[in-house]
């Protein structure tokens, strides 16, 4: 490219003197802006800068107030504020200016003005509201420039709460005749999609309109939507499969206009786009695999020219072939390609050849012996990058014969980096490898020991958790433990009596909390010279008060013998009057206990380590109190949104701009009643207040200022708690993440001696991939993320609390056989299904006219629309596919098959296995069932099945273990599911592990549930639902399309909801409507509807912040069905 | 895409785009980080750097800086190819640009950009049409500028 920039900063002052020089006339240097930046660069001094910019400043302001100052002016002194801006300078007084600017500019000023607007504020901005009618008028304008720069400041930065306002005006734009508008408008619907799904949810169709679009251009940009939704929704959008493989053959053989080649390869951004749809889509799907294997052979055979665009398409194609369902003849292609990436000289490929490497890693470990070489290279290569993604890489193969090399060299690394956030992200690296196949004690502690002073405060908290957790939980063999936490003992206590200032505050909080807990193994250590210690501690001046806390409470656990009560003493006299409420109290508790030494005993017993201990988040035992005190007179307990919102409404002045200009209309009456919030506290009363409050608490919202130190989410405070011992109850949001333990068997042997000359890296190759290739020791990664991973126990640990009532049980209802499924399509399975099919519009050049002709080939069963693929699609689906007698062997429990549920899909399968679920929707609940058929010549023993979910809870019917499976025979899983937080679509994902034949096998799978089967009616009468409207503060408001063919349409499109959701009327008043209804367990969501010309303006309120836009996207999807 | 910085070997900002919303406190210090790390980096380095959880590809031309923050799992080398596609549209328009070029008419290199990428995304890779766009306005400019009989700034 240096054919491109030649002058450099050298020849500017000659460029500047010289201004007649042909060439400088474009650098405008007669201007006023020419003259600062000439100026600027003429100076020697930053001060010297600073005072020449400020005085333009100045001048600037005087300038863009004066009251005559013409437009053309104003865009002038635009620019240079943009300039000054750009500087580092604050010219926010121009702020207001550049709106003026747009707002009112002729064509030309327009555009610097919103150029200034798009620089100067960002998407919340006050000011941006003035912008929207700027913005409204623009994009009606019949002057395609302006529409152009309208999109382009709506795609740039448009406040959320306004998008209902434009979003007609874009929506039109996408029937406009000119490609660069419709292209402009797809573009800003995507980037509406990205921050409100739900606005655009509506538009979906139109979107596939764009797909079809005759300009290339317009399909382009209308696959950045796609790649979104389809990342959302995989299961949704499988009908587009050969469609997309269409495009994809049509760019890669060059026919598309030559304007759309990048260099003489054709289109490259819309191939990655492309290819990246299709991994998303091949993804565990054998049959929409197989549709792409051609075109992916053919991209990789044109991608020949040596030209980093090409590179760039061939690392997309070899992470879609790894990705989607395999394929040996590709696999093997893409191998070599990552093998040409690797061993280039060119530093950028060799990058990408590693990052491709680290990719593929957890399917082939082979291909990391075959480049054993180069990758030891790498971990030595000068630049600190490659460096690192080899050491990604490495993370990836760990086994526990490589562990300590490979552990030895992130430290290295560690030792020498100075970016933190590689710092902390490689410190947790370690801290994983290292708890998951640590070969020793020794080794184990002292690693983490230089990972705790390493990563120091800003590491994960996780870490020390769940290093805490390990410590206290331990392995199976209680001896193991005891010599472990031996171990950690000796080790802190020499590092107390060493250099202690050195010591990060975390690490000072694990090290006092295992001294605590542990010390009194040692039994030839006095406790009071631990106390000394730990009072040593106390005395430096760095220790954060969360610190000291930690430390007092080890005293509390440890002070016996008068020796160290006597230190507890003067320790208690320093802090029992600290400012620090925590602290204070933890001094109090020591003082106290410290010298009642049978209530201590009592209180703290050595081994009541584990036991969970049941916390009452609804903190229902202050309801007595809580009653005691309202009786008494006192005010009922407001949440802080709640508080907000009464004081918001005690300003006069209405925040809500552009009101009327909003499709929508809220309600009047509503919103008045809104203004009485006392009616609400008294009447919702205490039982009211407790629910939210322990909704609140699932939620983690709950604020709970100045006690937050015990209670919050650092929950091992609460833990180390002497009067509580908390132990297992840390960290109930996140559950143990399915073991990733997707173990690659391979036939080569551990690697042969390759004939290169350098003995030690020889020696380093052997040892770090060691085991990779024996079929034994192979562990790799799975794929889930490794902060979840975090949580996992040594492969020895007995499952932590969650996971035991998760696994190992089973219903052994396998034999309930009368109801055949697939014969019996039950209601609630048609109630999600969704279908539209859109008439395609008439096309004109080949590419539409086969993309269109293709739309219609794939897809003999309607159009999916948009989105949700439900469980009883997939279904039908796969019943076409199958063999009659396959299907009907599975079926519910006699006593559930009479109940709604959905229809049984296949979840997954392999030689030996076969998972199918379903679920049952119960008044309280939803059921989950899993169907596991052993389809072997061999029984299944030793199964575990550990179910999941981020969003709902997860919990075991029965508590009866799972049994072994005999040969061609089936069991049955159940397990309740109970809404933790919404979502549009839940998903479950579970693993199954088992032995069939005495080897071990593993299966993953992922189940999806639509928020709809959680719904229920709530009936509730219109007093109550008034009450409750003014309790609830979540809100959300849309404007639906109604049921318009019958005589009444408010009422035919409630009743669509009622039937179709599980809504229950409250009443029809006029044109508005009230509903309720409610997640599973109680849950409330209440809608307000009101007729609104052709629109049903619907406004959702509910105590959970997710549920009104969960439910509002189901009410939108219902609707637009009719 | 996050966001797309232009800074010259001095470190001074010369063209800064933003694609996601951000205090002005994050982009100074955005500014600030990207200028030391990509300035810092020895000749013969690959093009990539970490930035928290982002991904920064920055490339040198002549006296300037072009540097990109894209999210981690982006295509490093698709990022590379934005950029120099960047440069070219640049050079087309100006005619063997420069870094002059960039800083008395920045707002034009910012045209430029808005034609190329919208929103985050590459929106049109044609040196052509993105030309004409640009030029079409430019055009404008000039009768209206002629109309008006006034000199230009």
């Amino acid at each position: 490219m240096s054919d491109v920039v030649e002058k450099t900063l050298t020849a500017l002052p000659s460029l500047l003197s010289l201004d007649s020089q042909p060439g400088s006339a474009k650098l405008s240097s007669s201007s006023k802006l020419g003259a600062l930046i000439r100026g600027i660069t003429e100076l020697t001094s930053k001060h010297e800068e600073e005072k020449l910019v400020q005085h333009e400043l100045a001048s600037l302001k005087d300038q863009v107030s004066s009251p005559n100052i013409s437009m053309r002016q104003m865009k002038e002194a635009m620019v240079r504020a943009i300039y000054c801006e750009m500087l580092g300078y604050e010219a926010s007084f121009s702020y207001i200016h550049a709106i003026k600017l747009a707002q009112q500019g002729s064509i030309l000023d327009k555009r610097v003005g919103y150029l200034a607007v798009c620089l100067f504020l960002n998407e919340n901005h006050e000011l941006l509201l003035l912008l929207v009618n700027t913005v409204l008028k623009d994009l009606q304008s019949t002057n395609l420039i302006e529409v152009c720069m309208a999109l382009t400041v709506v795609s740039q930065m448009f406040p959320k709460d306004m998008i209902p306002a434009i979003l007609p005006l874009v929506e039109e734009k996408l029937n406009h005749s000119k490609e660069i508008i419709r292209r402009k408008a797809v573009l800003a619907l995507y980037k509406f999609y990205l921050i409100a799904p739900n606005q655009v949810q509506h538009i979906h169709n139109k979107f596939r309109k764009a797909l079809c679009d005759k300009d290339p251009g317009v399909m382009f940009a209308s696959l950045h939507i796609y790649l979104q939704m389809i990342k959302d929704n995989p299961e949704g959008y499988k009908d587009l499969t050969a469609s997309f493989v269409t495009i994809l053959k049509q760019v890669v053989s060059g026919k598309l206009p030559m304007d759309f080649n990048y260099h003489s390869v054709p289109a490259p951004w819309l191939q990655i786009q492309l290819l990246r749809i299709l991994s998303i889509l091949g993804k565990n799907d054998q049959m929409s695999s197989e549709i792409m294997y051609d075109v992916l052979d053919e991209s990789l055979k044109r991608a020949e020219i040596n030209h980093n665009i090409t590179y760039a398409i061939l690392y997309e194609c070899v992470k879609c072939i790894y990705t989607i369902y395999p394929n040996s003849d590709l696999l093997e292609k893409a191998a070599k390609c990552i093998g040409n990436f690797v061993i280039s000289s060119k530093i950028n490929l060799k990058y990408l050849g590693l990052k491709a490497l680290t990719f593929v890693i957890q399917q082939d470990p082979k291909l990391a012996l075959q480049h054993q070489m180069t990758i030891i290279e790498c971990l030595d290569h000068p630049d600190i990058i490659i460096k690192r993604e080899t050491l990604e890489l490495l993370f990836r193969i760990t086994n526990a014969q490589n562990v300590t090399v490979i552990v030895e060299k992130m430290l290295e690394f560690l030792h020498q980096s100075k970016d933190d956030h590689s710092t902390i992200d490689l410190v947790g690296k370690v801290a994983e490898i290292a708890e998951k196949y640590a070969p020793e004690n020794k080794w184990f502690i002292e690693t983490m020991n230089t990972v705790f002073s390493l990563g120091g405060d800003m590491i994960q908290p996780d870490i020390p958790n769940s290093f805490l957790k390990l410590l206290s939980e331990g392995f199976d063999s209680e001896e193991e433990n005891q010599k472990l936490r031996l171990f950690a003992v000796d080790s802190y206590i020499s590092l107390l009596e060493g250099e202690i200032k050195k010591l990060p505050q975390r690490f000072l909080q694990v090290i006092s909390w295992v001294l605590g807990e542990y010390s009194h193994l040692r039994t030839d250590l006095d406790s009071a010279r631990v106390i000394t210690l730990l009072a040593k501690l106390l005395d430096m001046k760095q220790m954060s008060g969360e610190t000291k806390t930690w430390v007092l409470m080890a005293m509390t656990k440890l002070c016996s013998g008068e020796s160290s009560i006597s230190i507890a003493q003067s320790v208690c006299d320093d802090y029992s009057s600290s400012m620090d409420t925590v602290l204070r109290q933890r001094a109090h508790e020591l003082q106290l206990l410290s010298q009642d030494s049978a209530l201590r005993g009592q209180l703290l017993t050595l081994h009541s380590g584990s036991e969970p201990l049941e916390v009452d988040s609804s903190l229902s035992f202050l309801d007595a109190f809580v009653s005691e005190a309202l009786a008494a007179g006192a005010a009922p307990y407001k949440p802080p949104h709640q508080r907000q919102e009464e004081l918001a409404q005690e300003k006069a002045l209405s925040l809500e701009p552009y009101e009327l200009s909003l499709p929508i209309n809220m309600s009047s009456s509503s919103l008045t009643g809104r203004q009485s919030p006392t009616l609400m506290s008294v009447s919702s009363g205490l039982s009211g207040d407790s629910t939210e409050l322990s909704l609140k608490g699932n939620t983690t919202i709950l604020k709970l200022e100045g006690v937050k130190r015990v209670w919050g989410k650092e929950g091992y405070l609460s833990r180390k708690d002497p009067l509580e011992e908390v132990i297992q109850v840390e960290n109930p949001s996140s559950p143990s993440q399915p073991t990733g333990t997707g173990g690659t068997p391979s036939d080569t042997p551990t690697p042969s001696a390759t004939p290169e000359p350098e003995h030690g890296k020889q020696q380093l190759a052997s040892s770090l991939f060691i085991g990779l290739g024996s079929q034994t020791s192979v562990f790799l990664m799975g794929k889930s993320d490794p902060t979840a991973q975090r949580i996992r126990r040594k492969v020895k640990t007995p499952n932590s609390s969650m996971a035991v009532t998760e696994r190992g049980s089973v219903s052994s209802t396998s034999s309930a056989v009368d109801n055949l499924l697939c014969n019996n399509i039950p209601e609630s399975a048609n109630m999600v299904q969704e279908v539209t099919y859109e008439t395609p519009p008439p096309y004109k050049t080949e590419l539409d006219a086969r993309l269109n002709e293709d739309l219609i080939d794939s897809t003999p069963s309607p159009v999916q629309s948009n989105g949700v693929e439900t469980t009883s699609d997939k279904t039908e689906s796969e019943i076409t596919d199958k063999p009659r007698d396959e299907c009907s062997s599975i079926s519910l429990p006699a006593k559930l098959s009479g109940l709604p549920h959905s229809e049984v899909t296949s979840l997954c399968s392999n030689q030996t296995v076969e998972l199918s679920a379903c679920h049952v929707e119960k008044h309280d609940y939803v059921l989950l069932v899993i169907f596991i058929s052993n389809s072997s010549d061999s029984d299944m023993e030793n199964i575990h099945l550990q179910v999941i979910s981020e969003q709902l809870e997860v919990s075991l019917l029965c508590e009866s273990p799972l049994q072994d499976i005999a040969k061609h025979s089936m069991a049955v899983c159940q397990y309740l599911l109970n809404v933790r937080r919404p979502v549009v679509h839940f998903e479950v994902v579970g693993m199954l592990s088992y032995q069939t034949s005495s080897e071990n096998q593993e299966v993953e799978f992922s189940y999806k549930l639509p928020l709809t089967s959680f719904v229920r009616p709530l009936e509730v009468s219109t007093e109550q639902y008034g009450t409750m409207w003014l309790a609830f503060s979540n809100d959300t408001k849309q404007n639906l399309a109604l049921v318009t063919d019958g005589q009444d349409p408010l009422t035919d499109t409630l009743d669509l909801l009622k039937k179709k959701l599980g809504l229950h009327v409250v009443e029809i008043i006029g044109v508005e409507g009230i509903v309720a209804c409610r997640l599973v367990q109680d849950q409330p969501c209440l809608l307000h509807c009101r007729v609104h010309g052709r629109t049903l303006a619907v406004w959702l309120r509910s105590p959970i912040p997710e549920l009104p836009d969960c439910l509002l996207y189901h009410c939108q999807r219902v609707l637009e069905e009719t | 895409m996050r966001f797309l910085l232009l800074f010259s070997r001095q470190g001074k900002l010369r063209l800064q785009k933003w694609y996601t919303p951000l205090t002005e406190r994050e982009k100074k210090k955005i500014i600030r980080d990207m200028t030391t790390m990509v300035l810092a980096r020895q000749p013969r380095s690959c093009n990539f750097l970490h930035w928290k959880d982002l991904k920064i590809i920055y490339k040198r031309y002549a006296s300037l800086y072009f540097c990109l923050g894209v999210e981690s799992q982006e295509n490093e080398l698709l990022a590379l190819e934005v950029i120099h596609r960047y440069v070219e549209l640049l050079d087309k328009y100006f005619g063997n640009v420069c870094e002059l070029d960039i800083i008395f008419n920045f707002e034009k290199a910012y045209f430029i950009l808005d034609e190329f990428l919208m929103g985050g995304e590459v929106q049109e890779t044609s040196k052509q049409t993105i030309n004409r766009c640009i030029e079409n306005s430019d055009m404008l400019q000039e009768t209206m500028e002629e109309y008006m009989s006034k000199p230009a700034f």
